[in-house]
């Protein structure tokens, strides 16, 4: 009985979780182990310090059911140097990808696709042109597979900084 | 006051107060250990093991609800530790552990005895620290004890590099520390306690689950309270044996893989299960999906993440538990309450149908009678641990506890090994009083820190072994009989040492009794000599353990013993 199904049983979703920690050496490694240890995914993470502070920020993302999920946010509250963990239900997310292209492709196809994806180009040498465009995990998953036919050299994703609407 | 990372370590424990240590020294801890020498604030005792200096610790800290204190050198010193670490982690006991560490200028290196200790121990300790700067060192001590003892207790290690312990600067003790990221909820929540009280007064057979955080919260006589004020019975897990007390009319035994009948189906047949401090653990629960599937749940933890993990309760409250049970008994009075007594008088039935029993024999001494024996001669006098295995379950069984803290098992961890320097430990904080530390062995278990004979031989701590032999690896051995054909592969142990001889030669006294009166003598003089003493009971080969729930079965489908007293 022990109406618990619809928890034990809800579907597996996608969850943007940001984690304020001090910094300090180790911390990331204890992020890391508790997700390993305990099975859960990590699909993206991200780090960088908040300025004037003596935090960081993550950005994770994780999939799990509603029972996976709320575990992951208390065990990361449980680990000492965790400050504050956000489940975020409406967020902006953004993702940047950095993508090289021999230079013998047609540089105006790859630019006009580029900026259709908020994108541009970086740099170019006599060789290859860097692309980067930066837009929602989903578009950019979307414009990568759209590059594809100009043969990219090197494909180098960020993860995913998120922020509360 | 200008000194050492040493000296700093040594002050900062008399700060804390302690007044014991176990230990083991080497190379990237002398520094520490040039300045235990120096000092007379603390006993350091010297074990023969790394393992069992921070088991002896555990015992101590279990005994007496401080912190253990145990202090080891880097690399194999260090990974000797981790077993007692992890042991300390599951049970949740208030630990800080100092290990040396090769110098900062070194680290990374693979230099000579040195390996990522923090790697290690991170996910077997509460909290770790790897100290990088002098000017740190006190402050993290401070802390150390601080998250040690503090919201769920567990063990924190400290890991301090050679060069840090030789470096100088001026020690301020911080008087208090300020958290900001650790502040571990200690007040329920006012509302939720109200809706778990109503439930309780709605409901027709509630049975209090009382767990291992009854006894780490010290509120045994507030859970004593609460059952007799509303005349609630309640069961105990194996690491909360002797919070109710065995005598106590509402108790009806520990539930489990090895529970008694009475407890396991109060537990099947509740409509409102009030777990406090327990964990749901699958030795508890059998078949997750059947355990007290009539029941509302109500959880009172103070780690969030134990609440929701296993089984999602109706009612959770995150707080203390000595602070939530004596909200829940002031708000009796407010409210009315069904009348159990039918309940409880079905739960009566229950244990006089099926009590704990064993068929006796005077051929041969079975393995529960020595237990019940030293209950019967020496009952709330002793302090028992255990190591892991039948034994240990029989000894949850069969002995009478009165109070909590009289128990000391490895119930998270099943660590074999565990009983002896733990009876170590508890012996230690049994100096000055009457009291006896017993330890309920096996021929498997005892052979696993065996060396710590010496230990409690040279600091003359008189932990008497009561080595239940059966020839076997016993638990292994009856789950090979009962679920592997008989199959029983490497654990037959038939090739012993000779135990008498054994303890003899570390310095203590030894006994060899194969029949009761055999027994009751070796007892006596065992606790008349206040020596470490080892006795070996020749005990019935194929004993085995019941009533038990086979894994992935339900709680109310025991496998009972049949006949017997």
């Amino acid at each position: 009985m022990n109406n618990f199904n619809h928890y034990y049983d809800s579907e597996i979703s996608r969850q943007v979780i940001s984690v304020i920690v001090l910094n300090e050496h180790n911390v990331l490694s204890r992020i890391v182990g508790l997700f390993s240890a305990r099975g859960y995914n990590i699909d993206s993470l991200t780090v960088a310090p908040i300025t004037d502070s003596q935090y960081s920020r993550m950005t994770i993302v994780t999939t799990g059911d509603k029972r996976v999920i709320d575990q992951i946010v208390k065990q990361l509250n449980k680990l000492i140097p965790v400050l504050k963990v956000n489940e975020h239900k409406n967020v902006i997310e953004k993702d940047t990808v950095l993508m090289k292209f021999s230079i013998d492709n047609n540089l105006s196809d790859i630019d006009v696709i580029a900026r259709a994806y908020h994108g541009s180009i970086q740099n170019v040498t006599d060789e290859a042109i860097i692309v980067s465009a930066t837009d929602s995990s989903a578009r950019i998953m979307n414009f990568i597979k759209v590059m594809q036919k100009f043969n990219p050299l090197e494909v180098v994703r960020s993860g995913i900084v998120a922020m509360e609407r | 006051m200008k000194m050492t990372g040493a000296k700093m370590v040594v002050e900062s424990l008399h700060q804390e107060g302690v007044e014991v240590v176990f230990g083991y020294p080497g190379g990237a801890i002398m520094n520490v250990y040039d300045e235990i020498y120096k000092q007379n604030y603390f006993q350091h005792i010297l074990n023969r093991h790394e393992q069992a200096s921070i088991i002896a610790a555990e015992g101590y800290a279990r005994a007496t609800g401080k912190v253990g204190v145990s202090i080891v050198t880097s690399g194999p010193g260090f990974t000797n530790a981790v077993t007692g670490l992890a042991d300390a982690y599951m049970d949740s006991i208030p630990l800080v552990v100092i290990s040396g560490q090769v110098p900062t200028t070194i680290i990374g290196s693979d230099g000579f005895q040195e390996i990522d200790a923090v790697g290690i121990s991170r996910p077997c300790t509460k909290h770790n620290y790897l100290v990088n700067r002098i000017e740190d060192l006190p402050r993290i001590i401070k802390e150390a004890f601080h998250i040690a003892s503090t919201g769920r207790p567990g063990p924190v290690h400290v890991d301090i590099p050679k060069d840090i312990t030789a470096q100088v600067a001026e020690f301020i003790y911080p008087s208090e520390i300020n958290l900001p990221t650790y502040k571990p909820t200690v007040n329920y929540n006012k509302k939720q306690l109200k809706r778990a009280m109503e439930a309780i007064s709605n409901a027709k057979k509630p049975l209090l689950y009382v767990g291992g955080g009854a006894v780490l919260s010290n509120c045994a006589f507030e859970i004593r309270e609460l059952a007799k004020k509303l005349n609630i019975p309640a069961v105990e897990t194996l690491m909360a044996r002797g919070v109710m007390g065995d005598e106590n009319p509402l108790f009806f035994g520990m539930l489990g893989m090895h529970g008694e009948f009475s407890a396991n189906m109060a537990a099947h047949e509740t409509d409102l299960l009030i777990s406090l401090g327990a964990r749901f653990d699958d030795r508890v629960t059998g078949r997750l999906d059947e355990f007290a599937s009539k029941a509302k749940i109500i959880h009172v933890d103070i780690d969030p993440t134990s609440i929701a993990k296993l089984v999602v309760p109706d009612y959770p409250i995150v707080g203390d538990l000595k602070i939530t049970v004596k909200a829940m008994i002031e708000a009796i009075d407010e409210m009315e309450f069904n009348d159990y007594t039918n309940w409880v008088e079905l739960l009566k039935d229950y244990r006089e149908k099926e009590p704990l029993r064993y068929i006796d024999s005077n051929e041969v001494i079975k393995p529960q009678w020595p237990i019940q024996r030293v209950g019967q001669l020496l009952g709330a006098k002793a302090i028992i641990s255990t190591d892991v295995g039948q034994h240990q379950m029989w000894t949850a069984q069969f002995y009478p506890f009165s109070y909590p803290r009289q128990w000391i098992t490895s119930g998270g961890l099943g660590t074999m090994g565990f009983g002896l320097p733990a009876a170590m430990g508890v012996a230690r904080a049994l100096v000055g009083t009457d009291k006896v530390s017993i330890n309920f062995t096996g021929d498997g278990s005892i052979l696993m820190n065996i060396q710590e004979l010496m230990t409690c031989v040279e600091y003359e701590l008189p932990v008497i072994n009561i080595v239940l032999n059966n020839n076997y690896l016993g638990m292994v051995r009856q789950w090979q009989t009962m679920f592997y054909e008989n199959r029983l592969s490497q654990t037959d142990l038939s090739a012993q040492p000779n135990f008498k001889m054994l303890v003899e030669a570390f310095g203590g006294v030894g006994y060899r009794v194969t029949t009761k009166e055999e027994f009751d003598i070796a007892l006596k003089d065992a606790v008349e000599k206040r020596k470490p003493a080892m006795i070996e009971v020749v005990v019935a080969r194929h004993e085995e353990v019941l009533p038990m729930v086979p894994n992935g079965h339900a709680l109310n489908e025991m496998t009972l013993i049949e006949g017997g007293k």
